[in-house]
Order: structure tokens, then C-alpha cells, then sequence
């Protein structure tokens, strides 16, 4: 018997094999970890620290650290949901999130884990920043006030795509997304409909235009169950072609 | 920009503004050049620098003195000659504190916000510099002429408060030197051209130990790490290869010394206290095609002085040190990652590798050892506190915003460009060399069983003798109060603002590694304001030791950039 290596998530052992990180391994498994800046096809980056699980008593960035044999993960906790509710809530209030009138609602990981946690309330003042959407590309619009800095889209740009069309600029609380333009603006870059970075935000930043509420809200990924329900979704893969 | 931009926080503007000058006086703006005039200058740096992307940080802090700020066409053209992305440049440039990415006048003065240098009056000097000069912190004057703001803890603290006038550091401020600082910006006069007695900056060498007084010669360290070796040695060429690979057996000087510092016992300074011999000998031993050494000075935890006085009088025991490191490990390149507030010092420093190439103690060949080849390259960074954590260092090496990367993997196996990389406070390095003169067995005499040698301690705040103390681990801290003068003290903060903060009741406690621990929160007591604060660089985490005031009940705002918590971002380097 080939017996592959574990490790006890919250008391249940999971398989993993060598090289996978703790969240990679549970969602392989279809445990859920609940995570913002980890994306299926990319190397974990564990800038939003919401996957932070405690491991053999150590907080750690589980999408970053690496399974090993017999390691205890707790992640399913009242302590760690807790922070991770304050950093969804921060989130919530560092930008503009309004989900009603979002085209992502409902498509939204941001908003699939605000329920999930059972965030009820930003908890804390919003800073209601200003932050102008560019429409300057014919076919992308792009809606910085949704923007939680997981750098996908530029990990995808640079990554996939080859042309870093994203980077961050700025600290701290002025920490931001540009596009890869002296004019600041996408239309003057090179970026296409097509590039995998235009497929990868997991929240409302970059949006296609003229494809508005194809699929009608209630009838979205997340409306029909609860992101935790959906971790064989998230299972490490290898990026997907997007162009031919 | 007209008079509506001033607030009502800057009264009394009419006897200021009699005594300005004349307005009309063409400022050197650089968005009055066109992008044609910009590109000899860019062109002449980016060459400089080898058309280098790593070099990007370099490359952007030097458009930026000569243009005074960073306009989008410079960025560009930086971005086309260097062959980078615009948004990678522009992210850079709007990442460090120090570069502006808008106009920010003629004159840039940043006062050192640290809790020493108010309470030694900072803020009301800010503020009387402002009335006199009509600005707004963090505004540019209206005329374009002057910018006023704070900064972080400029390493000034036993000679506070202190500022940075374009770069360039003032200690000893009082009212008297403001008014002498508000008239040369009023009469524009620049700022190479002031009095050079304003930018004097004292060592205050207040007891020193086998370190501050090691009476070695430059060079002393590299020869004697040669001389443990030549059995069997001297024969055979001495290039990387043989040291780790080839010629095992052959490899006896590397071996030897690294044998001597382990022996030692020797454990950074730079907060965590690694065993340096041990981090050592993981990059000798890790695959790689180069191995890089790094001194890390960029020293940021507020309150902390010491590096600076290192690098002022014993650069070469400093660089001794890291030709010594790449000797053990195998290196042939290394760096100096000097923090932007000592930008005053990179002209001293390259004076002193470019007569060290010249006695054949760096470049091709030390010391006559065929294949024994080592250069050193200075870069500077831009005002970023976790810079001094070694994975953001080394990112900002590669000349990327100075973001902590994920660990693992360690520097020690993928460093700066990925390879093996060890990354050494500057204090440790200065150590090693000293151990390579005298012996392992030497250094671990001196100190406790568990914490070996000596430590500097940056001694700030209330007492009558601020500055470097360097003692044996096991000091009891009632001695470093009695010896700087310290009386009836109330709290003393060890290690700057991440770390603990004791009463008198744990004077008694010793600095070294096995008692005054390593981390803890800052704290200050709320008393009358009648004791001393003093804060010093202190042994158990070599992380500054801060003393706080009593007296401090003002919030203490750390000007660390607020990056997501972070498991992996501990500032760190042994």
C-alpha cells in the first residue's frame, strides 16, 4: 500500500504530497480554508493572511506553509474565524464595496466570505476612498474601489500573459493598483479582453464590458452555496490556456 | 497656488513673511525640462549602473538628486533604458518614503520623529521653523521653495533632535540653528554650500570594549583567515570551486575560520540572534551558481545608533568582516545596504573600498590569494523601516519595492536573484572579523555561557551621557543607568518600540540572550515627568533598546509601513 503522507486538519487526517502547501493539500481534499489571494492555478502568495491557521500551535499563512507529516492544523476555530472576520471587515471598510449594485455580486469571493463568516457590519469607520474607475479600454472597465490588493491580476499579467499590465504602487494605506501606462490609464497599455489577467480578480475590479448581468443575481456561483461548500472548486490546477 | 492654501494652523504670518525673499526666483523645476533634457542625465546613471534592473532603487535615488523629484518622463525613460515595465518603476518610485513623485520644493526637510527627539523639543522646533518659513507639515510652500514634514528615527537619538535637509543629516538642533537653517533656505543657498559645522555628527564613544577598541589594521582579519589555511592551501588555486567542491580537503582557510566562528558562539545583533557560524555554513553548503553577502545596515528600529558609529570609524573592521564571510562561504560579490538617513556616509565609505582595492584587500586576488575574489557595492536605500527585515532587503537590493517574501525558503538558500545569500547585521560582521584575529575560543570567554562577546549599546533619552556602551554579555542594566548617568529612573525601554519596557524593580536583569528577552511590546507609564528615559540597542534582541519616558503619555507612532500582518515579516537579521 502506497500510503500517502498526512496531516490532521482539525482533527481529520489529509492526505497531501510533498511540495503542497497545508491550504493545497485541504482543498485537494475538499476541506475548505477560507482564503482571498490564493487562486487555483498560482503560486500561493499569502498576502491577504485570512487563510492564517495555527499549525502545531504557530499562526502560519497555510497557503504558503508546507504540509508536513503529522503537523496539527487548527483552522476551523472561534479564535481564527474571529480575526479573519476583522480582516474581511477591513477590507469592507478600506474600499468601496457596495454589493448591491455590483455586477460581481454573487461571483464576489470578498462577498461569498463576508457570509460565510458571518460578517455583519464593516465594524469599523469606512474610509470611503476616492478612487475613479477607468473606462479608457474599449472592451475592460476597471473599478478600483473593489480592489483588495491580491495582486492576482498582476501576478497573472506578468506570470501568463507576459506583459505586466498591473502593479502595485504606493504604501500602506495608499498602497494601490496601476496599470502599466505613464497616462495611468488601460486603454493606453497593451492589455486585451482575452489576457488571463482579465479573468482572474476574484472581486469586482476588472469587469467586461457589454456582458453585464448575463447570469441573473440569485443565480450566480456563490448564490447557489456557501464558498465553503465549493473547496474542490479551489483544488491546485494548472493555469488554463485563454488564448489560442 | 494661492494664500487659500494655507490653513489657520500656521499663525503669525505677516513678521515671517517680511523677511522672505522676493518671489519670481526661477526654482529648479524639472517639469520646465524637457524629456530631451532629461535623457543625457538618465542615460548617464542608468550606464553608471549598468543598464542594471537591480539597480533600479539606485537609479531612481540619483534622478532624484539631480532633479529634485521624480517626474512621470523621468520614470519613463528610466523605465525604457532599464528595460522594465512602467508600472515596476513607477511602483518602486511611490513605494519608499524618501522618493517624490511630486514636486516637493527646492529644500526637503524631514525632522526625526523619534519619542527621544521630542522630548528634546522636536515638535516645537518644527513648528517654529514653520512660522518662520509660512508652511504647512507635509505641505510644500507656496512659492515651491520648501518642504517641511516628520520621519522616522534618523539614528541621531544621543544628539537629537535632528533632521535631514535633503538627505543630508542636522543634529544639535535648537532655536538658534533654526534660525541659522530658516535664513539659508530664505537666501536659497544650496544646501552643499551651508556651513559645514551644521552637519557635524558626534560619535560619543561612551565605553568601549574589544569591538569599539579592537586596535586591528585594516586587512589584519583577511590575512590572519588566510594564515589559518596555508597548510596544505596556499599551492592550490583558491577559487570558489575548490573551496566547496573540488578540493574538500584543500579547502582548509574557509573551513578553519568558519570553524572558529562557530566555535565562538557568535549570535546576530540584528534582532533575532542566529547563530552566525550555523547560518554560515548552510550557504556554504547550498547549491548555487553565486553566493552573495549582505551587511545589512539598515538600521531602523528607532532608537538604534550604532551601526552609524561603526560605519563612521571602523568601516574597515566592518568590511574586514564581510570579506572574511565571503571567504568562509564562498562569495565573490557582497553589499552594503546603507539606510537612506546615512546617505552622509556613502562618500566616506566608497573612499574606503576604493583604497581597500587599491591595497588589494577587495577585487581580484586578496591579499595575493590567487582566485580569492570579493567586490563590495554600496546600495542605499529610500526610507523604509522593514527593509531591515533580510527578505525586504534583499527585495529592495533587486531594486523591487521592499515587500517581506514568504518563508521558506531563507536567504541562506534563496537569496538576493534566488541563490545563496546570508544577510549579517553590521555589528555581527565587525564581530567576525574581530574573532577571526583572536579566536573562537577568545570570544566565547568574554560574556555569558549563552550569549558570547560583547554588545553596543545605543543609550538614549534621560541621562546625562547618551551614546554607544559596549559591555560584555550579563551587564545588569542598573550599570548601564549608573554609567550614563541615568538618575532616579523610572522605565527603561529595551530594544526601541518592539521591545520590552522595564521598571526599576528589573534593573537588576541582565542584557544577553538568556534574560531580557528578545521581543515584547512598547510601553510607557504615565508619571509625573521626573526620571529618566533613556533608550539603548539592547543585547537581547539586539533590537534598540529604547528607554521610554515615564513622562511619555503621547501616543508613539512608528512609522513601520502598515503591511498586512504578517507570520513571516519579524524583523530579523542576525
Amino acid at each position: 500500500m502506497s500510503a500517502r503522507p498526512t496531516f490532521l486538519l482539525d482533527g481529520v487526517e489529509v492526505p497531501f504530497d510533498p511540495g503542497q502547501s497545508v491550504m493545497q493539500a485541504a482543498l485537494a481534499a475538499g476541506r475548505h480554508i477560507p482564503h482571498l489571494c490564493y487562486h487555483p492555478e498560482f503560486k500561493p502568495h499569502g498576502s491577504c493572511k485570512v487563510c492564517t491557521a495555527r499549525v502545531d500551535g504557530r499562526m502560519m499563512t497555510s497557503c504558503t506553509v508546507p504540509a508536513e507529516m503529522a503537523t496539527e492544523v487548527e483552522s476551523d476555530t472561534e479564535e481564527l474565524n474571529d480575526l479573519r472576520r476583522t480582516l474581511v471587515q477591513m477590507l469592507f471598510a478600506e474600499g468601496n464595496h457596495f454589493c448591491p449594485s455590483c455586477e460581481q455580486s454573487g461571483n464576489c469571493l470578498l462577498q461569498a466570505l463576508g457570509y460565510d463568516l458571518g460578517v455583519m457590519t464593516a465594524g469599523f469607520r469606512h474610509l470611503f476612498p476616492d478612487r475613479p474607475v477607468d473606462a479608457s479600454h474599449p472592451e475592460i472597465l476597471l473599478d478600483f474601489n473593489r480592489c483588495i490588493l491580491c495582486e492576482l491580476c498582476v501576478r497573472a499579467s506578468r506570470e501568463v500573459d507576459g506583459k505586466d499590465v498591473f502593479a502595485l504602487a504606493g504604501r500602506g494605506i495608499e498602497k494601490h493598483l496601476v496599470v502599466n501606462a505613464e497616462s495611468g490609464r488601460l486603454g493606453d497599455t497593451n492589455a486585451a479582453a482575452a489576457d488571463k489577467a482579465m479573468s482572474v480578480c476574484p472581486v469586482g475590479v476588472i469587469l467586461r464590458k457589454r456582458e453585464g448581468f448575463h447570469v441573473p443575481i440569485g443565480e450566480r456561483r456563490f448564490d447557489r452555496s456557501p464558498v465553503s461548500d465549493q473547496a474542490s472548486d479551489f483544488a491546485p490546477r494548472k493555469p488554463e490556456a485563454t488564448r489560442g | 497656488m494661492g494664500f487659500s492654501g494655507i490653513s489657520g494652523r500656521v499663525p503669525r504670518v505677516q513678521a515671517v513673511w517680511a523677511g522672505r525673499p522676493a518671489n519670481g526666483q526661477p526654482s529648479k523645476d524639472a517639469v520646465s525640462e524637457s524629456p530631451a533634457d532629461l535623457e543625457p542625465k538618465i542615460r548617464r546613471i542608468v550606464t553608471r549602473w549598468g543598464h542594471e534592473p537591480t539597480a533600479l532603487l539606485q537609479v531612481l535615488r540619483e534622478v532624484q538628486d539631480d532633479l529634485g523629484w521624480l517626474p512621470k518622463p523621468a520614470l519613463s525613460l528610466v523605465a525604457r533604458l532599464l528595460r522594465q515595465p512602467y508600472s515596476r518603476v513607477a511602483g518602486v518610485a511611490s513605494y519608499y518614503a524618501f522618493l517624490c513623485t511630486e514636486p516637493r520644493g527646492l529644500y526637503r526637510v524631514l525632522f526625526s520623529d523619534n519619542v527621544t527627539d521630542r522630548m528634546a523639543g522636536s515638535e516645537r522646533l518644527l513648528e517654529s521653523l514653520c512660522h518662520r518659513l509660512w508652511v504647512e507639515p507635509g505641505k510644500v510652500s507656496e512659492d515651491g521653495l520648501v518642504f517641511v514634514d516628520r520621519s522616522s528615527c534618523t539614528g541621531m537619538c544621543d544628539q537629537g533632535p535632528a533632521m535631514l535637509v535633503n538627505g543630508r543629516a542636522i543634529p544639535r538642533l535648537d532655536e538658534a540653528r533654526i534660525e541659522r537653517i530658516f535664513e539659508l533656505i530664505t537666501s536659497r543657498v544650496p544646501v552643499p554650500d551651508w556651513p559645514s559645522g551644521l552637519f557635524v555628527v558626534e560619535n560619543n564613544v561612551q565605553r568601549a570594549d574589544v569591538l569599539l577598541g579592537h586596535g586591528l589594521e585594516p586587512g589584519d582579519p583577511i590575512r590572519a583567515a588566510l594564515q589559518r589555511g596555508t597548510r596544505g592551501w596556499s599551492e592550490r588555486p583558491a577559487n570558489e570551486r575548490s573551496w566547496r567542491e573540488a578540493y574538500v580537503g584543500a579547502a582548509l582557510g574557509p573551513v578553519a575560520t568558519l570553524e572558529e566562528i562557530k566555535r565562538s558562539n557568535l549570535r546576530g545583533r540584528g534582532g533575532a540572534g542566529f547563530t552566525t557560524g550555523i547560518k554560515w555554513e548552510a550557504c556554504r553548503h547550498a547549491t548555487g551558481t553565486a553566493r552573495y553577502v549582505v551587511c545589512n545596515a539598515d538600521e531602523g528600529e528607532p532608537g538604534t545608533f550604532k551601526d552609524r558609529v561603526l560605519l563612521t570609524s571602523h568601516a574597515d573592521l566592518v568590511f574586514d568582516g564581510m570579506t572574511v564571510a565571503a571567504y568562509c562561504v564562498g562569495a565573490s560579490r557582497g553589499f552594503l545596504y546603507l539606510r537612506g538617513e546615512y546617505r552622509y556616509l556613502l562618500e566616506p565609505l566608497e573612499a574606503v573600498l576604493e583604497r581597500r582595492r587599491r591595497d588589494k584587500l577587495l577585487g581580484e586576488g586578496i591579499c595575493n590569494q590567487p582566485g580569492f575574489d570579493f567586490d563590495i557595492t554600496i546600495h542605499v536605500g529610500a526610507g523604509s523601516y522593514v527593509c531591515g527585515e533580510e527578505s525586504a532587503l534583499i527585495e529592495s537590493l533587486e531594486g523591487k519595492r521592499g515587500v517581506p517574501r514568504n518563508r521558506p525558503p531563507y536567504p541562506v538558500t534563496n537569496g538576493y536573484l534566488g541563490q545563496p545569500t546570508i544577510v549579517n547585521n553590521v555589528e555581527t560582521l565587525a564581530a567576525a572579523a574581530l574573532i577571526a584575529v583572536r579566536g573562537g575560543e577568545w570570544y566565547r570567554g568574554i560574556g555569558t555561557l549563552k550569549s558570547s562577546g560583547t554588545k553596543i549599546l545605543s543609550v538614549s533619552g534621560d541621562v546625562a551621557r547618551p551614546g554607544l556602551y559596549e559591555y560584555p554579555f550579563g551587564v545588569p542594566v542598573q550599570q548601564v543607568l549608573d554609567d550614563a548617568g541615568a538618575r532616579a529612573t523610572q522605565a527603561v525601554q529595551i530594544s526601541g518600540p518592539s521591545g520590552i519596557c522595564i521598571g526599576s524593580a528589573e534593573f537588576g536583569r541582565r542584557i544577553a540572550f538568556e534574560d531580557l528577552p528578545t521581543r515584547a511590546a512598547t510601553c510607557s507609564t504615565s508619571r509625573p515627568p521626573t526620571s529618566a528615559s533613556l533608550r539603548t540597542r539592547a543585547a537581547a534582541s539586539a533590537r534598540p533598546a529604547a528607554w521610554v519616558p515615564p513622562c511619555s503619555c503621547r501616543p508613539w507612532r512608528r512609522s513601520a509601513p502598515a503591511t498586512a500582518p504578517s507570520t513571516s515579516s519579524t524583523r530579523s537579521t542576525a
